[in-house]
């Protein structure tokens, strides 16, 4: 498997983000405080075109190089906890920095460099969660 | 050379452009577009400490997503290069607010005062850059995906669990934004 198309397609996404401001931290700020329509425009059109893309793909039955079908395995539900507790501490995170995971890693690229040391606190928060897993409602 | 693109590049270019990232990673190789997933593999690489959660086969199920984290990396450091978007034309609304929390310079990317080396160790620079991290890793290890995964992804799919995350995701960012930033950016 050849690394040079995920690669490019990164580098896309990379430019797009820093281009549209999405690593800003004024603009996410922007976002909390629903003074602006940009990041939902952005957010709302990528989930419009990805979920047009996806229905798509299903109507027109595409499968991979091992013929299992193109899609996403179903995320399972549980009792939520996981995803309302856990979202709303990477929530928070997302208002402190600025940035959520991708942001990040671009800002490092794009004259913020101190950055760095959020990935890697962001680094020991998910060893941490692995370390805690068994113990944590999911 | 800034004048490249116009800055911002609008919402309704810049939102199909990422939505397509969902398809295009699908047809390269059935891959699932999320980035958190990286601080996973990435602690499997180098410290997985025999706990199961980075048990897994980190280059085989993951190569593929540190190369696209590799590349955003140099997509941005390209872009910020080529066309730097050095000042950000902010709602008013929001730049009066901010100026009342005390910053005074709204230019770049992210508050100078904060998101420096030598901030680091005040208050505001620790709160925001080494909590807010570790609160971004805790957060999308435990809720399984971040904005990529869940917020795009997950709502595309039609996922209910991608749905609560999101809630989950605007009560965090709502209570940083209103409660917990003024405590210490004032």
């Amino acid at each position: 498997m050849t690394l040079l198309p995920y690669f490019l397609l990164g580098s896309v996404f990379g430019i797009v983000i820093v281009e549209a401001e999405v690593v800003s931290w004024f603009r996410v700020q922007e976002m909390f405080r629903f003074d602006a329509f940009h990041m939902y425009g952005i957010i709302g059109a990528a989930v419009l075109t990805a979920a047009m893309s996806i229905l798509t793909i299903k109507r027109l039955g595409l499968q991979g190089a091992d013929g299992a079908p193109l899609g996403f395995p179903p995320k399972m539900l549980g009792s939520g906890a996981r995803y309302v507790v856990g979202g709303a501490m990477f929530g928070l995170g997302w208002a402190l920095t600025g940035a959520c995971p991708g942001p990040l890693v671009a800002l490092v690229g794009a004259g913020v460099p101190v950055m760095l040391v959020a990935i890697l606190s962001a680094l020991v928060g998910t060893w941490t969660y692995g370390r805690l897993r068994h113990t944590l409602p999911h | 050379m800034s004048n490249l693109f116009p800055h911002p590049l609008p919402w309704y270019v810049a939102g199909p452009l990422i939505g397509l990232m969902v398809p295009a990673l699908l047809l390269l190789g059935n891959k699932p577009f999320g980035i958190s997933s990286n601080l996973r593999h990435l602690c499997a690489a180098v410290a997985p400490g025999r706990i199961e959660f980075f048990g897994h086969d980190w280059k085989r199920l993951g190569g593929w997503n540190l190369a696209f984290l590799v590349g955003i990396f140099a997509g941005a450091a390209l872009a910020w290069y080529v066309a730097p978007p050095t000042v950000v034309t902010l709602s008013s609304h929001t730049a009066t607010a901010l100026r009342q929390l005390g910053l005074q310079d709204l230019t770049g990317l992210a508050p100078r005062e904060v998101f420096a080396w030598s901030s680091l160790f005040t208050l505001k620079g620790f709160s925001s850059v080494v909590v807010g991290g570790f609160l971004v890793g805790f957060g999308t290890a435990y809720a399984g995906g971040c904005t990529s995964g869940h917020a795009i992804s997950g709502l595309a799919d039609l996922q209910p669990a991608s749905l609560l995350a999101v809630c989950g995701f605007f009560a965090g960012g709502l209570t940083g934004t209103f409660a917990v930033l003024p405590l210490f950016l004032r």
